[in-house]
């Protein structure tokens, strides 16, 4: 993990978290889907103090012409943080890390998609970090999965993603910041609950196998309370009673 | 043309392992000969020239005082890189590493780095002002799939092989002390086990015709008490509980393997 050290209880006596929480409890999760006039489907998510803003365009023509494959539509991913997202300014340029959160977002995503259904083009996905405070590929990954039902993609499943981890020694669900920093493990995990298919897994941090394998539960049984919202958000801009 | 080849090879792959064979022979959860060849590059610090199968990778690992970063004061610098050289493949063009490097780079560093394989809190020169950089770049020179695994055991026997100069802290500088090496401090010894998803099948080191016709990867790293410290699952389809679960079990069994063959290779050197 980070190797800095714990400056604060990660977990007091009573099994409370340093944000208040419990062990097997989520931060506050807010889900919009809409918002955005332009682009062909788009989604807001407030994840515990990150927020982040999906926008999908396409199918559609793709730019440059050789990318483009005859046999099946391609999905492209970029995230980006913006510079005024994290503590100290981030360089807005795109860094190594959001080169590979974009890669691992696009490929927990296209097992969801049925990109076959449209053949030479392209569907692009514009993930901005508008605020971070750890969590935010899981945060992204849920709001990208909206984004892209919002868009009327064809999909298999949406992906709903959270993180399981450890701190002080006990498994937990939905890694803060400072959980991140000063814990002992992180794993993100995107899975496709109607298909039961884990398509995003990272770790970093020790784990005997016994807490490997709880870790994989507590983050299946997570994303399982993060669909219902993705569903919700669905439901209320398409059959609720929002503007 | 290229795509007809990778097709009808795919269905190949994919016909044998329904009959519970693989293209090259091996079993499912066979990794390929692995050769070390410990200071291959007397010049570095630590170096290593691993084969698997035909993938070959040379690490070399350079220590030097630096900076610590600004939160780290009381911690060494731990760096580990990977590149693909354009000798390795014909597919391989020069210029700035797109995203399959780059994460190959960022999963070979992070397996060693949550392993806490270097002891980084023996690598302070003076607190929150000098330390002890230590850079292990991996470059791959000839390309038979499974870089991940490859680069990672290149990068743990040079490491196991370094030795650091050593540094005293004089007149506001850090001043080398002739003579004066010492082993790196290392904790455990990290290994990573990649495997590959074809169809249902999972199998363990894929060569760069199974690499090609993969489903879906992930590379798990255990340390020497048998955890597991890192993962990284890519590729675009995705995996069942009971196959991760599976895929833990497979990283710490065939990990202890190689974890031997590391060893021995520092005993001959």
């Amino acid at each position: 993990m980070g190797g800095r050290e714990a400056t604060m209880v990660l977990l007091d006596e009573n099994g409370i978290r340093c944000d208040g929480r419990k062990v097997d409890e989520p931060r506050r999760i807010m889900i919009r889907a809409g918002g955005l006039k332009n682009a062909d489907g788009s989604a807001y998510i407030e994840f515990g103090d990150n927020k982040i803003l999906v926008g999908v365009f396409g199918p559609r023509d793709v730019h440059p012409k050789h990318m483009a494959n005859t046999d099946t539509g391609i999905l492209r991913v970029r995230y980006h943080m913006e510079p005024f997202s994290v503590g100290e300014r981030k360089n807005p340029a795109p860094s190594r890390r959001e080169i590979e959160i974009s890669k691992v977002i696009k490929e927990a995503l296209e097992p969801a998609v049925m990109l076959d259904k449209f053949p030479r083009t392209a569907v692009d996905v514009f993930i901005e970090v508008l605020q971070a405070d750890g969590g935010t590929r899981c945060a992204a990954l849920t709001a990208a999965s909206v984004a892209l039902a919002d868009a009327g993609i064809p999909m298999r499943d949406m992906v709903a993603a959270i993180a399981a981890g450890k701190v002080a020694d006990t498994v937990i669900l939905d890694v803060n910041n400072e959980e991140d920093q000063a814990g002992q493990a992180d794993m993100p995990m995107g899975y496709m609950p109607n298909i039961g298919k884990i398509t995003l897994l990272q770790l970093d941090g020790v784990l005997t196998p016994e807490e490997y394998k709880k870790c994989i539960e507590v983050g299946i049984d997570g994303c399982k309370k993060v669909y219902e919202l993705q569903k919700q958000a669905l439901n209320d801009k398409y059959f609720g009673n929002r503007d | 043309m290229a795509n007809i080849i990778d097709e009808l090879k795919k269905n190949q792959i994919l016909e044998l392992l329904d009959q519970g064979k693989r293209i090259d022979g091996r079993n499912l959860d066979q990794t390929r000969e692995l050769s070390i060849e410990i200071n291959a590059i007397p010049k570095a610090n630590g170096s290593a020239r691993v084969r698997l199968g035909d993938t070959e990778v040379i690490c070399g690992v350079k220590i030097q005082p630096d900076r610590p970063f600004p939160d780290m004061g009381d911690k060494g610098i731990f760096i580990c890189t990977a590149e693909l050289l354009p000798l390795s493949d014909p597919s391989v063009e020069t210029g700035p590493p797109g995203p399959d490097v780059i994460e190959l780079a960022r999963v070979v560093d992070r397996g060693i780095r949550e392993s806490h394989m270097v002891d980084l809190s023996q690598l302070v020169i003076e607190k929150d002002k000098s330390v002890v950089g230590v850079f292990a770049d991996n470059v791959a020179v000839d390309y038979d799939g499974n870089l991940f695994d490859a680069c990672s055991y290149a990068a743990t026997a040079a490491l196991l092989s370094s030795k650091t100069p050593k540094w005293n802290w004089t007149d506001d500088a850090p001043v080398l002390a002739e003579g004066e090496e010492s082993a790196v401090p290392i904790t455990t010894i990290p290994v990573s086990v990649t495997m590959g998803k074809i169809g249902n099948h999972i199998i363990v080191d894929p060569n760069a015709d199974e690499w090609a016709s993969m489903d879906a990867r992930i590379t798990i790293t255990s340390d020497s008490d048998g955890n597991i410290c890192a993962l990284q699952k890519g590729g675009v389809d995705g995996f069942t509980q009971e196959e991760i679960f599976k895929c833990g079990e497979i990283s710490v069994r065939i990990g202890a393997q190689i974890r031997e063959k590391l060893k021995e290779a520092q005993k001959g050197a």
